[in-house]
């Protein structure tokens, strides 16, 4: 058996077919004790299929899943060190906050005197002394999903799988709860792994981000990789919308390439690019606009919208329409205006 | 590991006690009277499995010996996949000997002349007890376990336990009659096999021919029941989606009574219907007098044959189709209606290019029940079939009467159930998929189109008078137990129910009434079966829509069929296979709960799957992944969260088992007779008053028992608001 320390996972080579359909080819992931992780991707990338057969509700069609170096590919749900808070909250209708946190913690064969100090102090630790005797149905989405935390937090188990925990918050509310599950993650160091389709939400909280399509994991890395030098089109325009553009790379020279965009040229990171055509992801906010005849790219304006603390424009160039943000507060440009177009090279990246 | 040794000490725990304390063969006195405690020393029939081989009934020696071995496995070999395999095995050899001693090896010794030559004369058996019945339980869950120990599904022995033991109680009591009724076609009385009487019956004129349709005589029976059914399905949908559309469509003032009007077939005894219409229209009928008096005609007994028995099942059928089409007709999104109204066109277009394209394939559905529920109706044919029966009628007669032919039954009976399969094979396969009702729970704004003045006003009248058609025949049933002797002396009395529930105080009560004894047999056993009808129809349920088992598509597919089986097929299979061993159950009281059980668990299925489909999936997820098993999912999440579809399913298996005639006919016997089955005798004897104040008796129980029921359970919700749980969301 591997040494891997408690709270470490590890997928190998693990393939989920659902009768034809193919939803996990074969992927394979190491996650390190104490690590927040993301699967992140669109629907149907197989995010949650990952997180389902790491609970134990599915059975990989091959490969093996070890948790904590303990090989739980044939284990099931109840019988594995790891517990889930589920996108509906799935608190028991029927039971008090209290008797639902307690719940597993019985299940495990503790009294149930004792079992209900340890749920009292589930509850402080989410900030919800008190609320113990209520019905779920009786407390604010806010507070169900904080029970549902605390209901698999009290388990101490090796590791914490959260499936889309803030989507049915509202935007606002999301916002704080994320900062106070990233906050207990942090304080408890426990492994947690946390199912996302929103970008992000998942720069936000996450020490890495795995970005998954078609059951393939894209790219994985820290938030900042992710976004400042992603690997494809997809991840560049998944994190953080990116206008991808064709590019020339004119030379390599050291780690820096000398890269032209319609005629505008700047220095990159070159990234393993070779000269000759590339593509370049450029961030909405990396595009600036200018009216007039300042040397750039030449557009025009197709549309603008003014949303207060920034401006959206789409500029209709010769390399295609681009998405351009501008934060700089001068007056909107009307649509129809000709301009230049340049851009910023931190928000720019070459991608394969 | 651990768990899989435990499971197998439990089993073993059985299996000891099962060869050791209690009889292998059948008890003739009846197992629970437990008599057979002080006889079993001097009688060898009475001793258990484990001292039968020294009688010399070597049968029973590989069923010791493979016992043996799985105690072996246990204490000598690691739990893990090859164990496992070996479990299932030794499960599947001990089920399959089993099967075939017991069905070999009769009464008398053999029970084929081929195995007797080959073999040489043996001594007979008894047909299987207590004892060989746990041993068949054993080997049930060894496979069980055996395939927990390979790890499949995750290793979950309580959902393999339950799949492993409900395929073979479908099979044993669904399949295995039914297989017998096939059998018993092409068997003499003595066993042997002859194609004689299928060959005779089989192409009999009285069954196919067809000259009623050139005039020159009548048609056979299988053409009547289809034109019958046919007749049926098309009314019944007619007037249940009339009724449908002015309870959902119109400002018709008594939308709530229309809606009473569903539970009226759910309370009735089937042959009820039949038995106020020849009150109503028969020879002495009150109309027929009427009319007979006015005209000076003479009717005579026109309501006795295909149209009397039409009428009746209008009657009782139309609120059935209403049931159906209300769903259809609300099932239609009102956004739909309105996007047409919005693009031009006025209600009658909306309707007919709209609306009643959308209800088609609901429509189709109805007309298919309907014909189905024709095809089985079984009351209302004898009571009013006279000379010109059907299929079921027919059926009955072929064994009970003086014919006694049960190679014609069991031919009938095959044409019977190759017309419900049919049907059946056409609602899952065609019909499927073809579902345009919307059920989405999302909020869908909008009003449904009130009906063109065009269709409202002809159709408001037909409800209407059908609704008072109805009133006026319930009314008959209730009244009719009053009155001395229907359609010629219209004095009142209490005589009827005099002779039906009289109690007189001698030292205690004395149930003196002629009803009693059925009645309290017929409560007793309804009672018996209301509780393991719900169990099995709602752990089916459960299965069914949580657990994904390989062969789940063909279990479901198998389970759903055998309710298509009508109850008369049910009834004469079962007297077919449980007559003589290996299981002998006819004349007990068990043969009828058996029958119960199997015959209404679609009522436990259905509402089991409907209360699954409304707990979020994610629950049974949740308490998996906080270290709950499936049996304690089951006991503390499932079970109280499905409390109203238990109780629900309770009361209806209750009132279901009272209500039925059709299967329970063919089983009752002199000890056990059951209500429905009494009744119709007193309608054979033409003891009419009795029989309806017996039939006015046994609704209004069943009234106060759904009253009772809706209350308890309406009080419930309003205590506790409903739990806030989201749909689940398809994995990502």
């Amino acid at each position: 058996m591997s040494t891997q320390k408690r709270g470490a996972v590890r997928f190998e080579s693990v393939r989920k077919e659902f009768g034809s359909f193919t939803a996990i080819p074969d992927l394979s992931l190491d996650i390190e004790p104490g690590e927040l992780v993301t699967l992140l991707g669109p629907s149907g990338c197989g995010k949650t299929t990952t997180l389902r057969m790491l609970a134990g509700l599915e059975t990989p069609t091959r490969g093996r899943i070890l948790i904590g170096g303990e090989d739980v590919t044939r284990l099931p749900a109840n019988r594995r060190d790891v517990s889930m808070v589920f996108q509906s909250y799935a608190l028991f209708p029927h039971m008090t906050v209290a008797q639902n946190v307690a719940y597993g913690l019985e299940s495990g064969g503790m009294k149930a005197a004792e079992a209900r100090g340890a749920a009292d102090k589930g509850l402080d630790l989410v900030g919800l002394s008190g609320l113990g005797k209520r019905l779920p149905s009786e407390l604010s989405g806010g507070q169900q999903q904080r029970v549902a935390v605390a209901r698999a937090l009290v388990l101490e188990p090796q590791v914490l799988l959260l499936d889309e925990p803030l989507s049915n918050l509202d935007a606002r509310l999301r916002r704080r709860v994320r900062t106070e599950i990233r906050d207990l993650q942090q304080r408890l160091g426990f492994t947690a792994v946390y199912v996302t389709h929103d970008q992000e939400e998942a720069l936000a909280v996450s020490d890495r981000i795995v970005v998954m399509r078609d059951g393939i994991i894209e790219q994985a890395g820290s938030p900042r990789e992710l976004y400042e030098e992603p690997v494809s089109e997809f991840i560049a325009d998944f994190i953080g919308e990116a206008n991808v553009l064709p590019a020339d790379v004119l030379g390599v020279e050291g780690g820096d390439a000398q890269v032209s965009i319609g005629g505008v040229e700047l220095t990159l990171p070159a990234r393993g690019a070779t000269p000759g055509p590339a593509r370049v992801a450029a961030r909405a906010n990396a595009i600036t606009v200018t009216e007039g005849g300042v040397p750039g790219l030449g557009g025009r304006i197709a549309s603008s919208a003014y949303l207060g603390d920034h401006v959206e424009y789409e500029v209709e160039t010769d390399t295609g329409r681009l998405f351009a943000i501008d934060t700089g507060g001068d007056t909107p440009l009307p649509a129809g205006t000709e301009v230049a177009v340049g851009f910023r090279p931190r928000g720019l990246a070459l991608i394969s | 590991m651990f768990r899989d040794n435990r499971r197998l000490d439990l089993l073993f725990g059985l299996v000891l006690a099962g060869l050791l304390l209690v009889p292998w063969y059948r008890v003739r006195s009846g197992f629970f009277g437990f008599d057979w405690i002080a006889d079993m020393a001097g009688k060898t029939d009475l001793w258990p499995g484990l001292l039968q081989p020294f009688l010399g009934r070597w049968q029973v020696a590989p069923v010791l010996v493979l016992l043996a071995l799985t105690l072996f496995l246990r204490l000598a070999r690691q739990p893990g996949r090859a164990r496992g395999r070996v479990l299932i095995l030794i499960g599947l050899a001990g089920l399959v000997w089993m099967v075939a001693e017991g069905l070999s090896i009769g009464m008398r010794g053999w029970n084929w002349g081929l195995l007797e030559a080959a073999f040489g004369e043996i001594e007979g058996q008894p047909a299987f007890g207590a004892g060989a019945v746990t041993a068949v339980l054993a080997f049930t869950l060894l496979i069980a376990f055996g395939f927990a120990e390979r790890g499949a599904l995750k290793g979950d022995a309580f959902i393999l336990g339950a799949i492993a033991l409900l395929v073979l109680l479908v099979a044993t009591f669904v399949f295995y009659p039914i297989l017998s009724m096939f059998t018993g076609a092409f068997q003499e009385f003595d066993g042997s096999f002859t194609a004689k009487g299928v060959l005779k019956n089989l192409p009999d004129p009285k069954i196919w021919s067809l000259s009623c349709l050139t005039g020159t005589g009548s048609c056979g029976v299988a053409w009547r029941t289809f034109f019958l059914a046919i007749c049926t399905a098309t009314g019944t949908t007619l007037l249940g989606l009339a009724f449908a559309l002015v309870a959902t469509r119109t400002r018709f003032p008594a939308k709530k009574g229309l809606r009473l009007l569903t539970v009226l077939p759910i309370i009735t005894p089937p042959f009820v219907i039949g038995l106020a219409l020849i009150m109503l229209l028969g020879r002495s009928g009150t109309l027929t007098q009427v009319i007979e008096g006015v005209t000076g005609l003479e009717l005579g007994r026109w309501v006795y044959g295909l149209t009397g028995i039409w009428i009746a099942q209008m009657l009782s059928f139309t609120p059935i189709a209403f049931l159906v089409l209300i769903g259809v007709v609300e099932g239609v999104s009102p956004s739909m209606e309105e996007a047409s109204q919005t693009m031009r066109a006025g209600r009658w277009r909306t309707f007919r290019k709209v609306s009643l394209p959308l209800m088609a394939p609901g429509l189709a559905n109805s007309f298919l029940i309907g014909f189905i529920e024709s095809m089985a109706d079984f009351g209302n044919p004898l009571v009013l079939g006279g000379s010109g029966g059907v299929l079921s009628t027919e059926i009955f007669f072929a064994v009970v009467g003086a014919q006694h032919d049960p190679a014609r039954a069991a031919v009938l009976a095959t044409v019977l159930l190759c017309f419900t399969l049919s049907a059946f094979l056409a609602q899952r396969l065609w019909l499927s998929g073809r579902n345009y009702a919307t059920l989405s729970g999302k909020g869908d704004g909008g009003r449904h189109a009130a009906l063109p003045a065009r269709v409202a006003w002809p159709v408001t009248i037909i409800v209407v008078a059908w609704g008072l058609f109805t009133l006026i025949i319930y009314t008959m049933i209730l009244f009719g137990g009053f009155v001395k002797l229907w359609g010629l002396d219209h004095s009142l009395t209490l005589e009827h129910y005099a002779r039906g529930f009289s109690i007189v105080w001698d030292n205690g009560i004395v149930w003196t009434g002629v009803a009693w004894n059925s009645f309290w047999t017929t409560m007793k056993i309804a009672l018996i079966a209301a509780p393991l009808t719900a169990a099995v129809g709602l752990l089916t349920a459960w299965l069914i829509v949580r657990q994904s088992f390989p062969g789940k598509g063909a279990f479901e597919f198998a389970l759903m069929m055998s309710f298509a089986i009508p109850g008369t097929v049910i009834g004469i299979s079962y007297i077919m296979a449980f007559n003589l061993p290996p299981i002998q159950m006819t004349g007990t009281a068990m043969i009828l709960i058996f029958c119960f059980v199997f015959r209404n668990m679609p009522v436990g299925v259905r509402g089991g799957v409907a209360a699954m489909a409304q707990i979020d999936g994610s629950l049974d997820e949740a308490s998996l992944t906080l270290g709950a098993n499936s049996a304690r999912t089951m006991r503390r999440v499932i079970l109280p969260l499905m409390r109203p579809a238990i109780l629900a399913a309770l009361v209806y298996s209750f009132v279901r088992a009272i209500t039925s005639i059709s299967a329970v006919i063919f089983l009752v016997s002199a000890k056990y007779n059951m209500a429905t089955a009494y009744i119709v005798g007193l309608v054979e004897n033409g003891e009419y008053g009795i029989a309806i104040a017996y039939s006015s008796v046994l609704i209004l129980v069943m009234i106060t028992v759904i009253g009772t029921f809706q209350l308890l359970v309406g009080e419930r919700r309003l205590k506790r608001p409903e739990p806030a749980a989201k749909p689940q969301e398809m994995p990502a």
